[in-house]
């Protein structure tokens, strides 16, 4: 009867890693494929192995400016929200104002409507503004969406950071700006840095509202999108591949340094 | 946390103010909270919530892009997008309702394992629950299309242990196919938003007090008594959290019944994208978002209600 124990026991821990490998099985496709030389356009079936993908990122027409388009309205959209974000974020936690309730509500939303309906209704604004769709739009739209995610992040963190800290700060006679600068940003920091991480992958993933705001501009989602009509390219598998390292690579080596510094103190 | 917080060198140095300065101080420190607030609400009044009141007035305009759209209170469009594109919104309901319960089903167990039996391996398995993230889910969704196709092994093995037998008797599968059925555009639902489901289990079961179990098994509760009524009642904020996430994108959605349906399996994300991009009929594009709107909040209202968390707010 050991086995059966052992697996009662273990049930729910075969269940997770199983959960875990429908996470991780299309990533694993994605990698398997940038290997691959297709006989046709489409890159569905395995025929044989080869770099050439790999060797050559950018041998497929359009394809990276639309990369370098996305990473820059992602770095923007980052910034623009997470300054917005943290604003508001200070607002709605540190102080008790006529309307916080109101402005509550307006923040949580944009994260409780689905996308199409948000990408449609700002896409009708635009084009009875007669605004010309394109770079400035898809930013709008973008900074619009990041922004309540930033303000849950760093009003979640601001909430739990002690205000004795601030008040033995001012105490000790630091002025206000000096307060602010290295006692509350400091510890605000991490819920800052949480926001924009979102942010980024946010606005650098975002297919749905961008099609409605983009007129005839084409980032990376969009590129790849328009792709899967024709036949996707091998290139498409290598940025996907490249992304999903760098992600585990960044975090890996953030929490060395955080582990690092906790040793330390 | 109140105004009282305030800095004290807000105060004037004067020993003994004028009441005149210190009413001006206190004014001031009381337009603090609007002036940190002005950018980030300003920003989503004009380009979240205008763009809602313009919807709205869209959806009862008739006209053309020639000649132009004008108001004339044509509630008809109502009528007409709902009679021609019901079964869309139903489809969308149903696809998404049973991928959350899916979601939360797969998701569960996981987050349980990371939570209280992960041990040293808990980082590692969030970051393999996040990094997917970040190759596009576009990507990721087209990465199905192999899976699921024809030839491939998995489609190959469920057909050798008949199981789509099985699903074609229940009808979410045809032949010996699975792409382009409803069980692959549900499998997409279910793993595109499978992580919004597993970081607020994580989050709320993380929270729960390792003792409590050890006390419910001292007091002779069995480990599946333990988790029914000790691990599942504390994290409900989790799963109340984890389905909203799940539920509200999935219902708008068309991206995975564009790439792994076929036209039997449109959802109304598919119907707002065409008419809106292809169509051109931005009236019915928006009475379609504005009904889907209405339909979701009051979901989502009913739903928070009867489990009774607001924390989310």
């Amino acid at each position: 009867m050991r086995p059966i124990r052992w697996l009662r026991k273990n049930l729910v821990v075969i269940a997770g890693v199983l959960a875990l490998a429908y996470l991780i099985l299309p990533n694993v496709v994605v990698l398997v494929f940038s290997f691959n030389k297709p006989k046709g356009r489409f890159n569905y079936t395995w025929d044989h192995f080869s770099t050439d993908a790999w060797q050559h990122p950018c041998g497929v027409a359009d394809m990276c400016g639309s990369l370098t388009l996305s990473l820059k309205i992602a770095v923007y959209a980052t910034i623009g929200a997470t300054i917005l974000g943290t604003l508001t974020a200070f607002a709605l936690a540190r102080y008790r104002f006529r309307g916080r309730a109101a402005t509550n509500m307006l923040i949580f939303l944009p994260m409780a409507m689905p996308e199409v309906v948000m990408g449609a209704s700002l896409g009708t604004l635009f084009l009875n503004m007669r605004i010309q769709f394109g770079f400035w739009t898809i930013l709008i739209a973008h900074i619009m969406f990041c922004l309540s995610f930033v303000v849950t992040a760093v009003k979640a963190r601001v909430m739990s950071m002690d205000p004795r800290l601030e008040q033995a700060a001012q105490d000790l006679y630091a002025t206000p700006l000096q307060t602010f600068l290295r006692i509350t940003l400091p510890l605000a920091a991490p819920g800052i840095a949480a926001g924009a991480l979102l942010s980024f992958a946010l606005s650098f993933d975002d297919y749905i509202i961008t099609s409605f705001n983009a007129g005839n501009t084409v980032t990376f989602p969009m590129f790849v999108w328009g792709s899967a009509q024709r036949g996707t390219p091998v290139q498409v598998n290598v940025i996907g591949t490249a992304m999903f390292a760098i992600a585990v690579v960044l975090v890996l080596a953030g929490q060395l340094a955080g582990s690092r510094r906790k040793a330390k103190a | 946390m109140t105004t009282t917080t305030a800095p004290l060198a807000d105060a004037p140095p004067d020993p003994a103010p004028v009441p005149a300065a210190l009413k001006r101080a206190a004014r001031r420190r009381r337009s603090v909270p609007y002036l940190l607030l002005l950018a980030g609400v300003a920003w989503l009044l004009v380009f979240f919530v205008a763009p809602m009141v313009y919807q709205a007035s869209t959806s009862v305009q008739t006209g053309s892009l020639d000649t132009g759209f004008k108001v004339t209170w044509h509630f008809a469009t109502y009528w007409n997008a709902l009679t021609e594109y019901w079964p869309h919104f139903v489809r969308s309901l149903v696809y998404s309702g049973i991928a959350t319960v899916l979601c939360l089903a797969i998701g569960y167990p996981l987050a349980y394992t990371i939570a209280f039996r992960a041990g040293r391996w808990r980082n590692l398995l969030l970051i393999l629950v996040i990094a997917p993230f970040f190759t596009s889910f576009l990507i990721r969704t087209l990465a199905w299309e192999t899976i699921l196709a024809d030839q491939s092994p998995v489609v190959s093995f469920l057909n050798r242990v008949h199981l789509l037998d099985v699903t074609t008797w229940l009808g979410v599968t045809e032949g010996h196919r699975v792409m382009a059925t409803p069980l692959a555009v549900v499998c997409g639902l279910t793993y595109n938003f499978l992580p919004f489901m597993i970081l607020p289990l994580y989050t709320s079961l993380e929270r729960v007090d390792g003792r409590l179990h050890e006390a419910a098994g001292d007091l002779y509760a069995t480990p599946f008594t333990t988790f029914r009524k000790v691990t599942f009642p504390l994290s409900m904020p989790g799963v109340v959290a984890g389905t909203l996430l799940t539920f509200i994108p999935a219902s708008g959605d068309y991206i995975n019944a564009e790439l792994l349906g076929s036209t039997n399996q449109k959802m109304i994300g598919n119907v707002i994208q065409s008419q809106f991009l292809r169509v051109l009929d931005y009236p019915t594009a928006a009475a379609l978002s504005f009904i889907l709107m209405a339909v979701i909040l009051a979901i989502v209202t009913l739903y928070i209600r009867k489990a009774g968390t607001e924390e989310l707010v």
